[in-house]
C-alpha cells in the first residue's frame, strides 16, 4: 500500500484563468489598449458586424483582430479586406478563448500601434462566458432568427456582456421575435446591459454601436 | 460542453501543486460542482478518463465529484428556494428580485496524492 496523503486545493477550477485575465486587463490598460471580446452563436453575424464596425471606425482608432476558430482562416480573410490587422488563431478542438490564449494572439497581432484590439470569439453561447479572456469589455450578439427567448435559456453568456446587439432587424417581419420581451429577458439577467438593434447587412444602428464602441475605447485610454 | 477544457485546466493547475509539494502520483480528485452550473459530470468523467491517461502524474486518477445543489434567495420575502425546480420567480411571494445563493460552483475541493 502507497502512502497517501490529501491536499487540500479549495479553489476554484476558474481561478487560475481569472487571475491571468486580471494582469493581462492590466497591461493592456498601461499600454493604452482596449480588448473588445466579441461573443456570439455561430452564424448570428460577427463578422459581418465587424466589418461595418471597422469601416465606421478605421479612421478614428487603429485597429488590430484576432479570428478565434476551431479552424480555418475564412473569417481572417474577410476581415483583411477591410484593411485591419488581423490574425487568425486556432483553438485546436476547444470551444471557447482563455486568457493565456488571448494574451498569445495579442503578441501574434504585435499590439504596439494598435489601439482597439477585437477579439473574434468562437461561436458558442455557452463557454465563452465562462472563461475571462481579460478583455476591456464584453459584446453579444444575439441575431433576430434565434428569438427573444435566448436570454433566459444561456444566462450566464448575457450577465457577463456589457453590451447587446441584436441584429438582422431587417428580417424582423418575418420572425416572431418580440423586441420588447428580448430588452425584458436580457435585463432580468443584467441590470446594467446596453441593448443595441442593429442590421449589420443594411448599417442600420451601426452609428450606435460605433458611438458606443468610441466612447469606451476613449475612456479606457485616457482614465489612468 | 466545454468540459475537455476544464478538465485541461485542472490537471494544469493539479500539476503546479504537485511540483510546489513534491509529489510523484495524484490517485484522486475531489471537486465541487454546482447544480447549476454549466459543467456535466457525466462528460466530466468521461473527459478525464481520456486526458488522465495522457498525463503522467494523472495515470490512475480517480476524479470525485461532490454535487452541491441550487439554492436562491429572494430579496423580497428573504426566504431561499431550489433553483431548479423553480427558477428565477420566488415560490414563496412571485417576486422577480432573486439571486443565486449557491450552486454554480465549480471547484477543486482536495487531492490525494502519493
Amino acid at each position: 500500500m502507497r502512502d497517501v496523503r490529501i491536499l487540500e486545493i479549495k479553489q476554484s477550477v476558474f481561478a487560475d484563468n481569472d487571475r491571468q485575465a486580471d494582469e493581462l486587463r492590466c497591461e493592456l490598460k498601461e499600454k493604452g489598449v482596449f480588448l473588445l471580446n466579441l461573443m456570439s452563436a455561430p452564424g448570428s453575424g460577427k463578422t459581418t458586424t465587424l466589418m461595418k464596425t471597422i469601416e465606421a471606425l478605421k479612421d478614428k482608432v487603429k485597429i488590430g483582430v484576432m479570428e478565434a476558430d476551431i479552424d480555418s482562416d475564412v473569417d481572417a480573410r474577410t476581415i483583411a479586406k477591410s484593411g485591419a490587422k488581423v490574425i487568425q488563431l486556432h483553438t485546436g478542438g476547444m470551444c471557447h478563448l482563455d486568457a493565456a490564449m488571448t494574451r498569445q494572439g495579442l503578441e501574434g497581432l504585435e499590439t504596439g500601434d494598435v489601439e482597439l484590439a477585437i477579439l473574434e470569439n468562437v461561436g458558442n453561447l455557452v463557454c465563452p462566458a465562462e472563461f475571462d479572456t481579460g478583455a476591456s469589455k464584453n459584446a453579444m450578439i444575439l441575431s433576430v432568427p434565434e428569438g427573444h427567448d435566448k436570454p433566459l435559456k444561456y444566462p450566464l453568456m448575457f450577465s457577463v456582456c456589457d453590451v447587446v446587439l441584436v441584429n438582422k432587424i431587417d428580417v424582423l417581419p418575418y420572425f416572431d421575435f418580440d423586441m420588447d420581451k428580448c430588452r425584458e429577458y436580457v435585463l432580468m439577467r443584467n441590470p446594467n446591459a446596453k441593448i443595441i438593434p442593429i442590421c449589420a447587412k443594411t448599417g442600420e444602428g451601426i452609428d450606435k454601436w460605433t458611438n458606443w464602441l468610441l466612447e469606451q475605447v476613449e475612456s479606457w485610454r485616457s482614465k489612468s | 460542453m466545454h468540459e475537455l477544457g476544464v478538465v485541461f485546466h485542472i490537471m494544469d493547475s493539479l500539476e503546479k501543486v504537485a511540483a510546489e509539494n513534491q509529489v510523484q502520483g495524484i490517485s484522486k480528485v475531489v471537486l465541487e460542482l454546482g447544480e447549476v452550473s454549466t459543467v456535466i459530470e457525466s462528460y466530466l468523467q468521461s473527459c478525464w478518463k481520456w486526458a488522465a491517461k495522457k498525463r503522467e502524474l494523472f495515470g490512475e486518477a480517480e476524479l470525485e465529484v461532490i454535487k452541491l445543489p441550487a439554492l436562491t434567495y429572494c430579496e423580497n420575502c428573504r426566504q431561499t428556494y431550489p433553483t431548479v425546480e423553480y427558477g428565477k420567480i420566488c415560490p414563496h411571494c412571485q417576486s422577480p428580485d432573486t439571486w443565486l445563493l449557491q450552486g454554480n460552483e465549480f471547484n477543486i475541493k482536495e487531492i490525494e496524492v502519493y
